[in-house]
């Protein structure tokens, strides 16, 4: 990681959305940056703005106000610059796991010869090599979840922007899965940026934890995680990562209190 | 060594298909002979076997088998092309989508052969006459199931699309069309169906053409076993297409 070389720069982001009946403030001007092979990861309760946030950085949707540059070049929307992972599964069925993989390649117009080495190269990296050929049906979720990071990979984005990549897969694969990514991570010194609901997920692969408020979201705290590195899912067991799991609940807390009220309050009551 | 459970055998699905059928084949020439079945409704499964052979030298089924298939082509090209355009149409325009799709969805469930006489006013008694009725029968499932499959896009397709700089046309031939292609070609079988039903219907009607006419004939007639065997035939159309269109769906998805 090089802290002098700043590549994501988010500054003053505001995001409402208008109803009928009322105006909703999701994102209340958040500012943060993220460092040359930094991880970030943003976390919050449910209903603070995380996946709006990733979606106004990504480009899909437009911000009210506020910025996001990458390496001092303001976005206007997508951008090859920033790639992103969903969430939800996103590999494409009809595609083999190769094609899927050469998809961001074949936009590009890269030569067939360039394409298959950079293919090879990103599965044998995600630990995907020998199902070029298969498609996402016949693979794990865990396993296409991969398949959607070596394609993101593929296309060398500056930022790498990950949306709780691992939310729909179960404990063990999460644990895996996330000792995988802090490899790539390391290898490819790939700046990241993780939107997670999981204290010990961000814990365990960030540098830094940005702590987000319930709603409007707003920039809470952000704890340095000064764990040792290269780590792996062993370090859950440290003391120092129950210290700052300890840290982050602390500030979450209040927030995640507030969500679940509000979420009680908007339920229909019984006569 | 494992041994394979005979339920996974490869053979086993098509013979208990052929076997079904022969069975059912073998019940019926029994209840005809028995006399609990009237021949003369239905005739023996063993003389429809039999004016096979006939209704091949004798009633040139071979040509018209042809031409059926030729006409129901036709109309499968047209249904497949235009449904789908159409489809894609009603897709991309919300307002047109809202005026329109009940209209196409009672469309389908119209009897649209019995307006075969304006289509012989039309475009008068001649193939053509049947490859349009065809044509316009099989287009409102393949126009209804390309809206379906269209607006089925998973959105986080379209978000990784979006988020690789897809422009909108991009969009639509890399990622809604192919997730869209499997239930496109649902509504493209369901409307050959409806195609083949028609063409053979109207050929029926008009005595003109192919199989239908021959069934016709052979009604009028009274040759009840070689009636059977000419539907065998248009049964033999319809699996052609289907197997056809089966193929086409494994390469067009891979």
């Amino acid at each position: 990681m090089n802290a002098n070389v700043e590549v994501l720069r988010v500054e003053n982001i505001v995001k409402r959305f208008v109803t009928a009946r009322e105006t909703v403030t999701a994102v209340h001007h958040v500012s943060f940056t993220v460092a040359q092979g930094e991880v970030l990861a943003i976390i919050g309760p449910s209903g603070c703005g995380k996946s709006t946030l990733f979606n106004v950085i990504g480009g899909l949707v437009k911000g009210d106000e506020g910025s996001v540059a990458v390496e001092g070049r303001t976005m206007s929307g997508p951008d090859p610059a920033i790639g992103m992972v969903f969430q939800e599964e996103s590999t494409f069925p009809w595609r083999t796991v190769a094609d899927n993989v050469a998809f961001p390649l074949e936009l590009a117009g890269l030569a067939k010869k360039e394409r298959i080495e950079r293919v090879h190269h990103y599965l044998q990296l995600v630990g995907l090599k020998g199902f070029e050929r298969h498609h996402p049906a016949q693979l794990s979720g865990g396993m296409r979840q991969r398949v959607a990071i070596a394609r993101t990979l593929a296309f060398a984005p500056k930022v790498l922007l990950m949306d709780e990549p691992f939310a729909a897969l179960d404990e063990q694969t999460r644990l895996l899965l996330g000792d995988k990514v802090l490899q790539i991570q390391q290898e490819l010194a790939q700046t990241t940026l993780l939107i997670t609901h999981s204290i010990a997920e961000a814990v365990q692969l960030s540098d830094r934890v940005l702590v987000m408020t319930y709603r409007p979201g707003r920039v809470k705290s952000i704890v340095d995680i000064k764990l040792p590195r290269p780590r792996t899912a062993e370090i859950i067991g440290s003391k120092e990562f129950g210290q700052y799991v300890a840290e982050i609940w602390n500030d979450l807390r209040d927030e995640a209190s507030l969500g679940m009220k509000d979420a009680e309050a908007h339920l229909p009551k019984a006569d | 060594m494992t041994t394979r459970p005979l339920a996974e055998a490869k053979w086993l699905p098509a013979t208990l298909g052929l076997g079904g059928i022969a069975v059912a084949l073998l019940l019926a020439e029994l209840a005809i002979r028995m006399e609990w079945l009237s021949r003369f409704i239905v005739p023996l499964p063993s003389d429809v076997l039999m004016s096979f052979e006939r209704i091949i030298l004798e009633e040139d089924v071979l040509s018209r088998f042809l031409a059926t298939a030729g006409e129901a082509l036709a109309a499968a090209l047209l249904v497949s092309f235009v449904g789908v355009a159409l489809g894609a149409l009603l897709h991309g325009n919300r307002l047109l989508r809202r005026a329109c799709e009940s209209w196409v969805a009672g469309l389908a469930a119209a009897p649209l052969v019995l307006l075969y006489p304006l289509f012989l006013v039309i475009f008068g008694r001649n193939a053509l006459t049947i490859v349009m009725i065809g044509f316009v029968s099989g287009l409102p499932p393949a126009i209804l199931k390309t809206v379906e499959g269209l607006s089925g896009t998973r959105k986080v397709l379209l978000d990784v699309g979006r988020s690789f700089s897809l422009s909108p046309s991009q969009l639509f031939w890399k990622i809604r069309f192919p997730s869209a292609l499997p239930v496109i070609f649902v509504g493209v079988r369901l409307g050959l169906m409806f195609s083949l039903i028609n063409i053979v219907g109207v050929e029926f009607l008009i005595n003109f053409g192919g199989l239908g006419q021959l069934v016709n004939e052979l009604a009028e007639r009274y040759d009840l076993a070689a009636m059977y065997a000419a539907i065998c035939f248009v049964i033999l159309v319809s699996i052609c297409f289907f197997i056809a269109s089966e193929k086409l769906e494994r390469w067009l998805v891979s």
